[in-house]
């Protein structure tokens, strides 16, 4: 059992015009085996409490606190994080040339498990991983996100998440981007995510159709750097036929 | 023997060609204070197949050179040392030349040529290794219809000082691709440069370059359009780690009025890992006549993207596998054009070892 506490967690973003606030307080805690779903107009901050939760370098943490199981996830460095078992799906995933995926997955295995896995059985452990993705095989040898089109970068992402096992996952507008047919197959592929490892997901997204597949038990409305109406999966339709309206005047 | 000094000028470093290069730590070399060891360094290290010849005979140079230092070995050396293989050998091995007799104290002026014979096809490797002061004017003479990829490693120890012209001459159809490596020596300085005499002729001119603890590392590419369709390809990568380390990419294209349907393209891209590194880039494209199919150059100089180091790190790969993982990645695209796993990884194992060491 595992637990993601986000405590008044305020931050800003550094720009040329100095410190702007984009969070402002937020508060949400996520259990294992809970789905959490985020929805909210642009530019609100969702990426931004992503990429925070995930220690990217472009935010400054003004307040507030996160912690996994009662460690203090802000004083760990980014790796340490992914190790701790946090885990962040990008909404925009970057490409990194001259790298291997194969290399790549294999360098983060090595590094989250401690030691390098056993190459008989991980060549199949990535093969099964792949084509439960519905990924040709040749990715493993292409350059990591180079090149990909935006929906395999998608699936490329959840793979990953099937592969590294991480304890938490945050999945940024994973569902944007995919056809309906890579809709189902990246959801069947965190729905496998938490049968085996009771993963707790936080699921950011635009649209109700990827809840159709991965049920959240929550879902929260995100507006203004902070989280401002929370209920149960009926809440999503509600903001489905109505918009954000009632919730941006606020 | 010492050698005379009275006919050739001394650069002094206001020349263009001359005001990167740190001429005092060239050991003499450019103004006549170099003693000439009389050494002979170049040697094969593979036995040769059929077609292929090794030898030391008297041979008029190629080309012209303005070079101070390839006239003083003009001067110098009147013997080469001649690899030629013959028209229509195609090799399936790669020829692998490499170095002896190396020092310090004394010079070595060298000449050496390669020849490919018409539709001759080959891949020579030449690795410079050891201790050494050593001026050299390599030629290459491309028949037509031949193809040749001649890999330059630079691997020499931290004293050495290496000055040399790396120049091709191109004939019809034929293909020259050279990959230059520089990650030893304390000053290296290379002309890479290539002239085409008949049109269809061809080059592809690649590099990697690594520098760290005050190394000084030039390329200096001319690629000289003389005749019309003939195409080059320029690709140079560099990563510079450490206080003083100093490198220069200089790419010269010239399209003459006569070349039409030129079609080329040069790229520099450098990484600097750490404070107090310099790279110089500088991209020169001169052109003559606009009936060409395509110019163009590009050059970057930048630092670690955040964004990569933070994809990798976030699947939990450590800060300094993460940049390791990088800077291969950022070789790679050159160094697999080598083609010989064996030299590939050593030359990644070198790279990951120089940036342990520096500490990145
Ligand atoms: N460098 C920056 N300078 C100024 N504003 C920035 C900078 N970086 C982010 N922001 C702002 O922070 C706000 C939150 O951005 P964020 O990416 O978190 O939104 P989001 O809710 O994920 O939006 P979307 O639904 O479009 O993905 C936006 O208004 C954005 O413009
Ligand atoms: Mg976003």
């Amino acid at each position: 059992m595992s637990r993601l506490e986000i405590r008044n967690l305020q931050v800003s973003v550094n720009t040329d015009a100095g410190a702007v606030e984009i969070l402002k307080g937020v508060d949400l805690t996520i259990n294992s085996g809970e789905t959490h779903a985020i929805m909210g107009p642009n530019g609100s901050g969702k990426s931004t409490l992503a990429y925070s939760i995930a220690g990217h370098p472009k935010y400054t943490i003004v307040g507030g606190s996160v912690t996994l199981d009662g460690a203090d996830v802000l004083e760990m460095s980014v790796d340490e994080r992914a190790k701790a078992g946090l885990f962040l799906a990008m909404q925009y995933p970057v490409e990194v040339p001259g790298v291997s995926v194969s290399n790549f997955l294999r360098t983060a295995a090595t590094a989250l498990r401690g030691e390098a896995p056993k190459l008989r059985t991980w060549v199949g452990e990535v093969k099964e991983a792949m084509e439960a993705l519905n990924m040709d095989p040749a990715f493993a040898s292409r350059n990591v996100n180079e090149g990909f089109s935006g929906g395999e970068k998608k699936r490329h992402e959840i793979m990953q998440l099937e592969l590294l096992k991480p304890k938490i996952a945050i999945l940024d507008e994973t569902d944007s981007g995919l056809d309906v047919d890579a809709l189902r197959i990246v959801s069947e592929g965190v729905n496998r995510a938490k049968d085996k490892n009771n993963l707790g997901v936080l699921l950011i997204t635009h649209y109700t159709r990827i809840l159709k597949y991965i049920k959240p038990d929550f879902v929260h409305v995100f507006a203004n750097g902070h989280i401002v109406e929370e209920g149960g999966p009926d809440l999503a339709d509600k903001l489905e036929a109505n918009g954000y309206a009632d919730y941006v005047s606020k | 023997m010492s050698l005379a000094t009275t006919n050739y000028l001394t650069p002094t470093g206001r020349e263009e060609a001359w005001r990167f290069t740190p001429l005092k730590r060239l050991q003499g070399l450019h103004d006549g204070a170099a003693i000439d060891g009389q050494r002979t360094s170049l040697v094969t290290k593979s036995s040769l197949p059929v077609g292929v010849n090794f030898v030391r005979e008297s041979l008029q140079p190629l080309a012209s050179s303005d070079d101070v230092i390839i006239e003083r070995v003009r001067g110098l050396a009147e013997e080469v040392s001649h690899l030629s293989i013959a028209a229509n050998c195609e090799l399936s091995e790669p020829i692998f030349l490499g170095r002896v007799l190396g020092a310090l104290d004394t010079a070595e002026f060298s000449r050496v040529r390669i020849s490919l014979g018409a539709h001759a096809v080959a891949t020579v490797v030449l690795e410079n290794t050891g201790d050494t002061v050593l001026a050299e004017d390599l030629e290459i003479s491309l028949a037509p219809g031949s193809s040749l990829k001649f890999v330059t490693i630079q691997e020499f120890e931290s004293k050495s000082v290496y000055t040399a012209r790396h120049h091709a001459v191109v004939d019809k159809d034929a293909h020259f691709k050279s990959i230059t490596i520089t990650v030893g020596g304390d000053v290296v300085r290379i002309l890479p440069t290539v002239e085409f005499i008949a049109p269809g002729a061809s080059a592809e001119l690649l590099g990697v370059y690594f520098a760290t603890s005050g190394q000084f590392f030039e390329h200096r590419m001319h690629v000289d359009h003389a005749v019309p369709h003939a195409k080059s390809r320029v690709n140079y990568k560099g990563a510079l780690v450490g206080r003083d380390t100093h490198t220069v990419w200089i790419g010269d294209v010239l399209i003459r009025a006569i070349a039409e349907g030129t079609d080329t393209y040069e790229l520099n891209r450098n990484l600097l890992l750490s404070d107090g590194s310099r790279a110089d880039s500088v991209p020169n494209l001169e052109i003559e006549t606009g009936e060409i199919v395509g110019a163009g150059h590009a050059s970057t100089t930048g630092r670690f993207d955040d964004e990569q180091l933070f994809y990798l790190m976030s699947r939990g790969i450590s800060m300094e596998n993460a940049r390791r993982l990088v800077v291969r990645g950022f070789f790679n695209e050159i160094i697999t054009e080598i083609g010989i796993e064996g030299v590939q990884e050593r030359l990644m194992q070198r790279i990951d070892g120089e940036l342990e060491k520096a500490g990145v």
